[in-house]
């Protein structure tokens, strides 16, 4: 198909690329440098989609940011994205877009029932009619309103593209790469400052791409051009385009997202679709310029009604007509310069000026290429379904409220400016209080916040020559309180234009008997009626406003939209438009993909993963990895076909019968240095810790203050002054803040040093009753004997020509030895360890078989120290000193806590000594008891006891210490079980604690 | 994301901090006789205000030391920060 609506030579395209894409299956062709906007304007297509709640034709009404409506779904690479808006979507080789919103087709949607049904679905609809019944809400109308509802589809597949994030600091950060921002990116860069400027378009330039302005006797383009090369060659300046800085937050952080690689058929290797800049800066200059207002006129939104300025944009960047017959209706001189445009390549509009009798340069211009101008007129109608076809127009009296006769005239197009609304949105962010300037009817950032300064059109200076003037002085004056440089920056002589002032006048007046819908929210389909049914039922905050009518919500945040409803309810209420208030502006400014946001922290890199040093010999061992915190650590090893049960069953039998050996690596180590050292461990654990002599080991519980246990492990007196703690892998961080916290904020008197030291040292549990021979084998000059070594004890050794610390304690219950070596001898201390005890018939263990030991031996744990129970509770109590005072102790007088029925660690078996017991469980008295049954407590860890053979768990029950003996159910409606079972002892392994002693 | 002054490694974003509450709770001594009222009031009861706040922060990711913050809870403007045994007010 030709591109009928290009202009030859025109334009800032490439034509000698051209592109074939595809819109709703069909193929058209552009040019590189178009937008899939441009491009399909270009082929006569206005059609783009249907309206979000009455499904109304809809078109093309900006060119950029501006655009409500013309969203796409876009298929890119095998990928495909929602939520696209055709006017910022730059055209790359076999884009694939289709219409969204619409069903079968954009030209033949069912849904647009519901513009002849409008009549029903006004304002706050949605609230008055799915209210009741209240049954009905699940299962009819949140179904029906998703599928109603919403812009597109989002993939369900795993999004391949690789999305970074960057931190950035600057001294200016400049949001705009329009004249303003130019202006003082340069004056600032010249002072050696750090600048960073953005454009969220590709090209550079703002406003100076399409007026027709000259600036140091060069065309305003060719002097941002000018301007921006040079800027690239600076090293104290970051140029980036297709860059939008979307959010301004605390402290000067802004957030920046780059569109790398969406213009391009497909991401280049190693590079990121989309890069997000953390920005934090000394000062940020807003310049991002100002948005058209649109004129509310009868059926304002069927496509080919745009702003005058995209239709501008279209022809002098794209080198596109939107139109070969245009209609402009203005009530400024932007309409002129359109007007001129189209005129100055052949084409003759036609301009209705609401204005009776405006003079200015600009104007007279156009009367004298001959354009026909009619004042005092406006466009009551346009008419025509998927395409404008002609309009109505008609006189308007002096005070704009009585219209003339109507006439209707042919034209394909309607650009409309009702002059221009200041982009304020990053200022109000950063939390300006904005203020309303009668001249622009309009509101600009009033006071300052924080570092921010908002410059030029941003600002409501339309002047290019004030624009110029204030940014040049701007950039040079905050820079140079920066950097102490003073460089001088002429600024360029500008000529320009002078327009005239506009008029206030927004919105046509109904003609009688006629119910043209007019529309102020093209996105969310909100018209002049809605705003007028919800001020006549009572809301009267402009945030209820819309929020009932949903003005100026969604992804277009009311970028055109605001101030005509602004003005509706100001007008309605009899109020003027600053005493109505606007609604919060709320990042994104424009929507930014979910894949930015998230950044590499996907997948198994959204939080770090640690490895030990023994982790490449576990997995060259069939070992089953599982996350315990940010740690992988094996869970078992697998042998041939055995499942998880089954091999940790093996190793935790192998345990109790022969020696079994355990990664430890990953419990948290503190050392403790310090003439103090045992006056803090005795006031953060609950048992004594000043009589602990040198080369013994002890095992602590500290508490909360609210006397809740927070950890527990052993601490060895390596020597007089030194410590070395040992913490659970989960609370390592925190135990470490804890300590910390109390020796700098609450006894800095106290003369101790603590700093982690889990990365340092690996270490391996050897567990069984062979457990001795190994140690023995792996140091031999060593006496190991339980007199030499007894429990508790700790001695160095020279493991094969490795320093290592040996400790003897006992998680398993078993006779065993903890060895620490540095991490870098880790694998080889593992290795031997292996190879002595072969002969003792050692194996590896995982977790699981870990849990399954200390379980059955009542050891309690992370699943019993759950940040809920209290020594008492997990059967601590005897390590609760009454003498002296520790971090926690008050707490336990609590009632609550010293109650005669208090929870305790209780063991549970099933009475059948077969079924396994869910954890999470409730323990109940009765199983058939009427709901809600009481709770008597709950399944904490479950195992299957290798020494019995049969289930067994542990469990946190109210009245525990009186409950040993007696049958419960346990009841998980989860797994849908019922099981009868005995309370028993925790201990329920060698509760005398024999073992670990011989 | 907030810009807070450390005492001793200056500027730093907030990911580098973990919040540690008011800081103008004092523990009260070891062994020391003291009601459930005074207890209760140590280990729960918090102001919450809204305005100027003295706060606890550690700088988590970077020195590990405590400081002390006195920090807007409503604009989130940062007046001033000290360290752990700074003298504050």
């Amino acid at each position: 198909m030709s591109q009928d609506f290009r202009l030859e030579s025109v334009g800032l395209i490439n034509r000698d690329k051209k592109l074939s894409f595809k819109f709703n299956g069909k193929k058209y062709f552009g040019y590189e440098g178009d937008t899939l906007a441009s491009a399909l304007l270009a082929n006569g297509v206005h059609l783009v989609g249907r309206s979000f709640k009455y499904h109304r034709p809809r078109g093309f009404f900006g060119a950029g940011v501006d655009e409500p409506y013309a969203i796409v779904q876009l298929y890119r690479n095998n990928e495909t994205e929602p939520n696209i808006k055709a006017t910022e979507q730059e055209l790359f080789e076999g884009l694939e877009a289709k219409s969204v919103n619409c069903w079968p087709s954009v030209n033949f949607d069912i849904g647009a029932i519901n513009n002849f049904l409008k009549i029903f679905l006004p304002a706050g609809f949605y609230y008055k009619t799915f209210m009741w019944p209240k049954s009905f809400w699940y299962r009819i109308y949140e179904p029906f309103i998703r599928k109603a509802a919403g812009l597109g589809v989002a993939s369900t597949k795993h999004d391949k593209e690789r999305y970074e994030h960057k931190y950035e600091y600057c001294d200016l950060l400049i949001a705009g790469s329009g004249p303003s921002g130019l202006s003082s990116a340069y004056a600032a860069a010249k002072n050696g400052a750090k600048v960073i400027l953005a454009e969220d378009k590709p090209r550079f330039g703002g406003s100076l791409l399409t007026d027709d302005v000259n600036i140091g006797n060069q065309s305003g383009k060719d002097w941002a051009e000018g301007i921006i090369t040079e800027l690239k060659t600076m090293p104290n300046v970051v140029v980036k385009n297709r860059s939008q800085i979307f959010g301004y937050y605390d402290h000067n952080m802004l957030v920046m997202s780059e569109k790398v690689s969406d213009h391009l058929p497909k991401t280049k290797k190693y590079h990121p679709n989309k890069r997000l800049w953390y920005i934090r800066a000394k000062e940020v200059l807003i310049s991002s310029g100002s948005i058209e207002r649109p004129i509310v006129f009868g059926n304002n939104d069927t496509p080919g009604v745009m702003l005058s300025s995209a239709a501008k944009e279209y022809l002098k960047v794209y080198g596109v007509l939107v139109g070969k017959n245009p209609l402009i209706f203005t009530n400024n001189d932007s309409g002129y310069e359109t007007a001129i445009e189209f005129q100055k390549h052949g084409v003759k509009p036609v301009i209705l000026d609401s204005r009776k009798n405006p003079e200015s340069e600009i104007i007279d211009e156009a009367k004298s290429l001959g354009i026909n101008i009619k004042n005092s007129y406006v466009v009551v109608a346009a008419q025509g379904y998927k395409k404008v076809k002609s309009a109505d127009i008609a006189s308007i009296s002096d005070d704009k409220k009585q219209l003339g006769k109507i006439e209707n005239i042919k034209c394909d197009c309607i650009c409309v400016s009702g002059f221009w609304t200041p982009s304020i949105h990053l200022a109000s962010q950063s939390g300006n209080k904005t203020k309303f300037k009668e001249e622009i009817d309009a509101f600009v950032p009033g006071v300052s916040k924080q570092q921010e300064t908002t410059l030029g059109a941003a600002n409501g200076v339309f002047s290019l020559e004030e624009t110029l003037q204030t940014s040049f002085a701007k950039g040079s004056e905050i820079s140079k309180k920066i950097t102490k440089n003073d460089n001088e920056v002429s600024i360029p002589n500008v000529v320009e234009k002078k327009s005239s002032q506009h008029d206030k006048f927004w919105c046509v007046p109904l003609p009688a008997g006629k119910h043209y819908k007019r529309f102020l929210d093209f996105q969310n389909d909100v018209a002049v009626s809605d705003i007028e049914i919800a001020l006549r039922e009572g809301y009267r905050s402009i945030e209820h406003v819309k929020r009932y009518t949903t003005l100026g919500m969604a992804t277009d945040q009311g970028k055109t939209s605001n101030l005509n409803g602004l003005q509706l309810v100001s007008e309605i209420e009899n109020k003027v438009v600053p005493a109505v208030g606007h609604t919060t502006f709320r990042p994104p400014y424009t929507p930014i993909s979910i894949g930015a946001i998230v950044g590499r922290e996907v997948g198994k890199h959204s939080k770090p993963t640690r490895k030990s040093p023994i982790h490449a010999w576990h997995e060259k061992n069939n070992a089953v990895f599982v996350d315990a915190g940010v740690w992988l650590r094996p869970r078992y090893y697998k042998r041939g076909n055995e499942n998880l049960f089954e091999g940790s069953k093996r190793e935790a039998k192998n345990v109790r019968t022969n020696v079994g050996v355990c990664d430890v690596t990953t419990l948290g180590k503190i050392d403790i240095k310090g003439p103090d050292a045992a006056e803090l461990l005795n006031r953060v654990y609950t048992n004594a810790w000043l009589k602990l002599p040198v080369g013994k080991a002890r095992y602590g519980v500290m508490l909360r203050e609210d006397g809740i246990v927070m950890d527990d492990g052993t601490t060895t007196r390596i020597s007089e002054n030194h410590y070395h703690m040992t913490t659970t892998t989960a609370q390592a961080a925190n135990v470490l803040s804890h300590l910390e916290y109390y020796l700098q904020l609450v006894w800095p008197e106290l003369n101790v040093n603590v700093v982690s030291t889990t990365e340092q040292w690996a270490g391996a549990a050897i567990a069984g009753p062979k457990s001795r021979n190994v140690l023995q084998k792996l140091f031999p000059n060593l006496d190991v004997s339980n007199e030499g070594l007894p429990f508790m004890g700790y001695m160095e050794g020279d493991l094969f020509g490795v320093k290592a610390r040996i400790f003897r304690i006992s998680f398993s219950g078993e006779l065993a030895y903890e060895v620490n070596v540095e991490s870098d001898n880790g694998n080889f201390m593992w290795e031997k360890i292996m190879e002595v005890g072969e002969e003792f018939k050692i194996q590896p263990y995982g977790t699981e078989a870990l849990s399954t030991l200390r379980i059955e031996m009542g050891h309690v744990a992370g699943s019993e120290l759950d940040g809920r129970t209290i020594p008492y509770d997990n059967a601590l109590e005897g390590l609760v000193s009454k003498k002296k005072d520790f971090i926690g102790k008050r707490s336990l007088q609590r009632v609550a806590f010293t109650a005669d029925d208090r929870q305790r660690v209780v063991g549970v078996v099933p009475l059948d000594k077969k079924t396994s017991i869910p954890e999470g469980s409730h323990l109940v008295k009765d199983a058939n008891a009427p709901l809600p049954n009481p709770k008597l407590g709950h399944i904490s860890a479950s195992c299957w006891s290798v020494e019995y053979d049969n289930p067994f768990s542990l469990a946190i029950l109210k009245d525990g210490k009186n409950m040993i003996g007696k049958k419960l159910f346990v009841m998980s409606p989860l797994k849908n079980k019922v099981i009868p079972v005995e309370i028993v002892s925790s201990h329920y392994v060698d509760p005398k604690g024999e073992r670990v002693r011989s | 994301m907030l810009y807070i002054k450390c005492p001793h490694c200056g500027m730093r974003p907030q990911i580098e901090f973990s919040y540690g509450g008011d800081a103008s709770v004092k523990r009260p001594e070891l062994n020391k006789e003291i009601s459930d009222q005074e207890w209760d009031d140590f280990v729960y009861n918090r102001k919450s205000l809204r305005g100027k706040h003295l706060e606890l922060w550690q700088h988590i990711s970077g020195c590990r030391q405590w400081i002390k913050v006195e920090r807007d809870t409503a604009t989130h403007e940062i007046f001033n920060t000290f360290k752990a045994d700074e003298g504050v007010v």
